[in-house]
């Protein structure tokens, strides 16, 4: 456990040596930003809704961007030899990389809290819904990280990553709300659907922690971190 | 400290280390010598734990690679080819980290990191960015992460690959002084590194051992005899006969001048095994009333040496290759 902390933070302060992470990190507080003016307004509910369910598309294209380098610029640099022959597992390895980046994804969400500091100045909002919107954000959040941690580890380019990253996310988040939303599915399609990424997530940003939401995000993270593990590993069997 | 036992690794169709054994002793340097692509990083990745063997088994430290990875692994240092280091890290935040996923204590760790940089002559850069610094620097912070938890066996993948004379010699002087207190195993294709810093030399050639032994040893195989050059004023074809008429004289060979003419020649005398025939040859060129200006034992080189083994590998590989 010390491992995977240690790897942990040496991947969070690796994040502030990187430009690329500042320029996701602006791009995101800068449409955050223009996004919060919607919910900012005179006779809006003093509630965070818009904004959190615009975070979750943002996010689709910025976690992959975050997490890109992770684990291929280790097999890249061959920085990852280095590592394995240290007394570390590949589980160490990537949980550790998976905690500094949610770490650094929390980091990233902090200054919204602007946004709720100023809710309560002006209006009297409801806690709950905010408190829960957040919850469903981190959770959403460790999802696409596991996910952009996935495809980093199958490739040395950084770029490829991303785009696969992208594309996993888009289909599992955006492609099923589009044809939910545009067709009307009955039955085993419908529950297809609503398995997407962002039907579940709005339940969050309504107010309601659903437990077999908790458990879904919890259990895909789950997946993707194994499947990570086992990316590694495989170099043994090649 | 290190023992290897019919190590193998195939990468598809490819034999990368074919039943590779040998040993290393405590306190020993081995140089690991061999060609590019001769399979020297693949063996070395096999006892550092990083790629499993196909088939065969090797321990380090007493410590089996395959079901003790852990173990090996914490009483290992490891160069890997290249040093490949967090760049983005400064070299004392660099070897901190290394610390603390070697589970070392913050006592523990200030000390020896303060060991290590005084060590590999880090001073003057501890606070700097790897990524700032000269390919020397980068190898020395490898080298110094590799020392830091003071390990038993040390394996250094071609540890002066890309060094300056300076710095290579720095290097080497850095690398006998470990010995004794550490076992060493370093690879190499420059042979004068062998010769300079290795008590034992294993040759590797197309993923197979083809010889092994001191730096002496290797240059007394049979393969390698000393030679005798006499460099005189006669005429070639009459020096040639007389000087192979001595005794213990196995083959002679005129190597420059001309048949004819008051020319100095060089005469290269092969003598059959344990003989010394210096005096001899000596005696013969001077009753025989020609001018000696010359003459030298030249010990075989390790480099004709290799040069030998490594192509007679390339040969028989590609002779099976036909069949």
């Amino acid at each position: 456990m010390t491992r995977t902390i240690t790897i942990a933070r040496r991947e969070l302060s690796s994040y502030f040596y990187s430009p690329i992470a500042y320029v996701a990190m602006t791009l995101f507080l800068l449409a955050c930003g223009m996004l919060f003016r919607e919910d900012f307004r005179p006779g809006q509910p003093a509630a965070m809704r818009t904004i959190f369910d615009w975070m979750v598309w943002l996010l689709v294209f910025i976690v992959p961007v975050l997490c890109m380098g992770l684990l291929a610029q280790e097999w890249a640099s061959g920085t990852i030899e280095t590592m394995m022959t240290a007394p570390v597992g590949e589980s160490d390895m990537v949980l550790g990389k998976f905690l500094g980046s949610l770490l650094f994804f929390v980091v990233l969400l902090v200054p919204t809290l602007l946004y709720v500091v100023l809710l309560a100045i002006y209006a009297q909002p409801d806690y709950g819904p905010i408190f829960s919107g957040y919850l469903g954000i981190v959770l959403v959040g460790s999802l696409f990280i596991s996910i952009g941690l996935f495809c980093s580890s199958l490739t040395r380019s950084q770029v490829i990553a991303a785009v696969s990253a992208v594309a996993i996310l888009f289909v599992i988040t955006i492609v099923p709300w589009w044809v939910g939303a545009r067709t009307s599915l009955v039955g085993f399609w419908r529950s297809v659907v609503e398995q997407g990424v962002f039907t579940r997530y709005t339940d969050f940003s309504k107010g309601i922690v659903d437990s077999a939401n908790l458990i879904f995000f919890i259990a895909t993270t789950t997946v993707f971190l194994f499947l990570t593990v086992k990316i590694l590993e495989s170099r043994r069997w090649k | 400290m290190i023992s290897v036992s019919q190590l193998t690794k195939v990468y598809g169709q490819t034999v990368a280390v074919d039943g590779v054994s040998f040993d290393v002793s405590k306190g020993q340097i081995v140089g690991f010598l061999g060609p590019n692509g001769a399979g020297k990083s693949t063996t070395l990745r096999m006892l550092t734990c990083y790629l499993p063997p196909t088939s065969g088994t090797a321990t380090v430290a007493g410590f089996d690679i395959f079901h003790d990875s852990m173990k090996v692994r914490e009483h290992l240092g490891y160069l890997p080819e290249n040093v490949p280091l967090y760049t983005e890290m400064k070299v004392t935040e660099y070897l901190d980290f290394r610390g603390r996923l070697r589970r070392m204590d913050r006592e523990t760790r200030r000390k020896r990191i303060d060991y290590v940089i005084e060590r590999c002559w880090l001073g003057s850069v501890r606070r700097k960015t790897i990524g700032h610094l000269s390919k020397g620097f980068r190898q020395r912070v490898g080298l110094a992460d590799a020392l830091l938890h003071n390990p038993p066996v040390l394996i250094l993948d071609e540890p002066t690959v890309g060094l300056d004379p300076a710095q290579i010699r720095e290097t080497r002087k850095l690398i006998r002084d470990l010995g004794g207190e550490h076992t060493l195993l370093l690879s190499t294709h420059i042979l004068p590194e062998v010769e300079a810093v290795c008590d034992r030399a294993i040759v590797i050639a197309g993923g197979k051992i083809v010889a092994q032994g001191s730096p002496d040893e290797l240059r007394a195989s049979r393969r390698m005899q000393a030679r005798v050059l006499v460099e005189c004023r006669g005429p070639a074809r009459e020096v040639e006969l007389a000087l192979s008429r001595v005794s213990g004289v196995s083959k002679v060979e005129i190597v420059n001048g001309q048949t004819t003419g008051g020319n100095y020649i060089t005469a290269a005398v092969r003598p059959k095994e344990a003989y010394d025939v210096r005096e001899e040859v000596a005696r013969t060129v001077i009753q025989h009333g020609w001018p000696l200006r010359e003459i030298r034992l030249e010990h075989a080189t390790l480099e004709e040496f290799f040069v030998q083994v490594t192509a007679n590998q390339a040969m028989a590989s590609a002779a099976t290759e036909k069949d």
